[in-house]
């Protein structure tokens, strides 16, 4: 095996095969990105008449945010925030309890085609448009207020929650599937028993995420009229109000940091 | 018991995965089914249970039809179909006894079983079963804290918790250490036999397939080649089976190796295939 003439012939160097293989492409694919971004930066235009005019707006916003005022508008920064929970609570639950049913049914390995194709349409569109997007169109169809940010929130958890959900489900272990099923469990006791338990600390995972992303979301939707603390930080803004600013910022974050630490609490009880 | 006529396996490419396979196997026969890596063992007993839906042929089980079986009937055949496979295959966030228990899930509704709520005889055979395999105590730790001997226990406590009157095995011993391997072989050989079992036992090892097994099938591309006692699986055979020529100047070194079986019976086994595919 390890004969002297073999060895010699044995190439001593070796390279990892490029992702493009004609060298040409390659380098003209490489010259025209760095070219394009070199015109997209070239392509900005600064106008240092406003940046100084600005200057002094952005030293009043400055100049509130480092005195939060929690106190003087305290009633609407309480119902806003309320609002906002509320309406993130009983979307995410919602969300969640749809998104499990459209998630099994857009796992290629657990349903039929018609039912796969069937979930996965319904995924893709409640995808298809930014939550902001949703918002604006379910303020048109219900009018301002809370229940237009609800629908909004419930729609994106479904297309979040349901999509990664569908893709964790065609990853896992196919053959404890098989071994459940070869018992003679039924299609209902194969995803509890085979399916279920592959998936849940990640579903977990997810829908904690989810709702703390749906709190943040529903800060940005109520701008655009969709209720919630959103809605009371508009209003904070365009009276110049930078103090009630200030305090809602600090509620919003405050409010992230402790979703933050319930659910990676929970989560660890999950692994 | 298990009668398989005509049995084809072809998939939509063309390939043929089975080709024909003739085969019967009488109530509590050890049948061990060799063959290299994709000859269609694994396909072979997934077609039996219908994990895999055979194209052509008939498998008949007690007289039963299985394969124009619909859903629910299917379900009944499978329960007395118990399987057992190469990587074990628990749910392993369960516990153990969960994981044994889920051999019930053939006779229990649906809502009793997300309840876990099994009949109290399910739950005393359940610990019956864990202390004959030898895992008595174990059975609320979590399948994968276990070893990979003690899960494979556990897969075999969870076949038997069928109560199947066949095991479709594949690959029992092939994660395993030769020794847990013998282990595992002899402790399925005495549970068929005591339970009067007959099982179809996919393995690469051909010295435990020979200990163990009362018959031995040799699959090769699809097509059965060999059927017959294990004293007849000769070195003049296995190239039929395998493929290769080289296995004459193999059987003088592997008789020697039978010589020292005797004291140790736990090391050679393993090791003449391993050489051999090297």
């Amino acid at each position: 095996m390890s004969e002297l003439p073999e060895e010699m012939a044995t190439p001593r160097t070796w390279k990892r095969p490029p992702l493009i293989s004609d060298p040409r492409q390659r380098w003209a694919l490489y010259i025209g990105v760095i070219a394009y971004a070199i015109w997209a930066f070239l392509s900005i235009e600064v106008d240092v008449q406003r940046l100084v005019e600005g200057a002094d707006w952005a030293r009043q916003f400055f100049a509130g945010l480092v005195q939060p005022d929690f106190v003087s508008r305290a009633d609407e920064i309480w119902y806003g925030f309320l609002e906002s929970l509320t309406m993130t609570a009983v979307a995410t639950a919602i969300g969640v309890a749809l998104a499990v049913p459209i998630g099994l049914g857009a796992a290629s390995n657990l349903a039929i085609r018609p039912v796969y194709l069937t979930c996965r349409a319904i995924l893709a569109l409640s995808r298809a448009f930014h939550e902001v997007i949703l918002a604006i169109l379910f303020v048109a169809m219900f009018g301002f207020g809370p229940f237009a940010g609800l629908v909004t929130l419930v729609v994106a958890t479904i297309g979040f929650l349901g999509k990664l959900i569908a893709e964790d489900i065609e990853a896992i272990d196919w053959e404890t599937v098989e071994a459940v099923e070869s018992t003679g469990a039924s299609w209902l006791q194969k995803v509890a028993y085979g399916v279920a338990p592959q998936v849940m600390p990640r579903f977990i995972g997810l829908s904690l995420y989810r709702l703390d992303i749906n709190f943040r979301e529903s800060a940005i939707i109520g701008i655009v009229g969709a209720g919630g603390i959103g809605a009371t930080l508009t209003t904070a803004v365009e009276r110049y109000d930078f103090e009630t600013v200030s305090a809602i910022l600090i509620l919003i974050i405050g409010t992230v940091y402790a979703f933050e630490y319930i659910s990676s609490a929970i989560r660890k009880r999950f692994i | 018991m298990l009668e398989i006529t005509d049995l084809t396996k072809r998939y939509p490419d063309g390939f043929e995965a089975l080709k024909s396979v003739e085969l019967t196997l009488p109530q509590g026969q050890l049948a061990a089914l060799i063959g290299p890596s994709g000859a269609g063992k694994s396909t072979l007993i997934r077609c039996v249970n219908r994990l895999v839906e055979p194209t052509e042929g008939s498998v008949k089980l007690d007289g039963t039809e299985v394969t124009d079986l619909g859903r629910s009937a299917l379900r009944g055949a499978r329960r007395d179909m118990a399987m057992i496979f190469q990587s074990y295959a628990l749910v392993e966030r369960l516990s153990v006894m969960e994981n044994v228990l889920s051999g019930r899930l053939g006779y229990v509704g649906f809502f009793n079983s997300l309840l876990r709520r099994f009949p109290s005889q399910d739950i005393q055979r359940a610990y019956k079963l864990l202390e004959q395999v030898g895992l008595e105590g174990l059975h609320d730790r979590r399948a994968d804290e276990l070893s990979g001997g003690q899960q494979q226990r556990v897969g075999i406590a969870r076949a038997l918790m069928q109560e199947p009157k066949l095991l479709l095995v594949d690959e029992p011993t092939a994660s395993l250490d030769p020794r847990t391997a013998h282990q595992v072989m002899g402790l399925l050989a005495d549970l068929c036999d005591e339970h009067d079992l007959a099982a179809i036992i996919n393995i690469h090892d051909v010295p435990l397939a020979k200990e163990y097994t009362d018959r031995i099938l040799g699959l090769n591309a699809g097509q059965l080649v060999f059927d017959g006692p294990p004293a007849e699986l000769t070195d003049e055979v296995l190239p039929d089976i395998y493929g290769g020529e080289d296995w004459s100047a193999h059987g003088e070194q592997s008789a020697d190796e039978e010589d020292d079986d005797d004291d140790e019976d736990v090391r050679s086994s393993g090791q003449f295939l391993a050489e051999e595919v090297l």
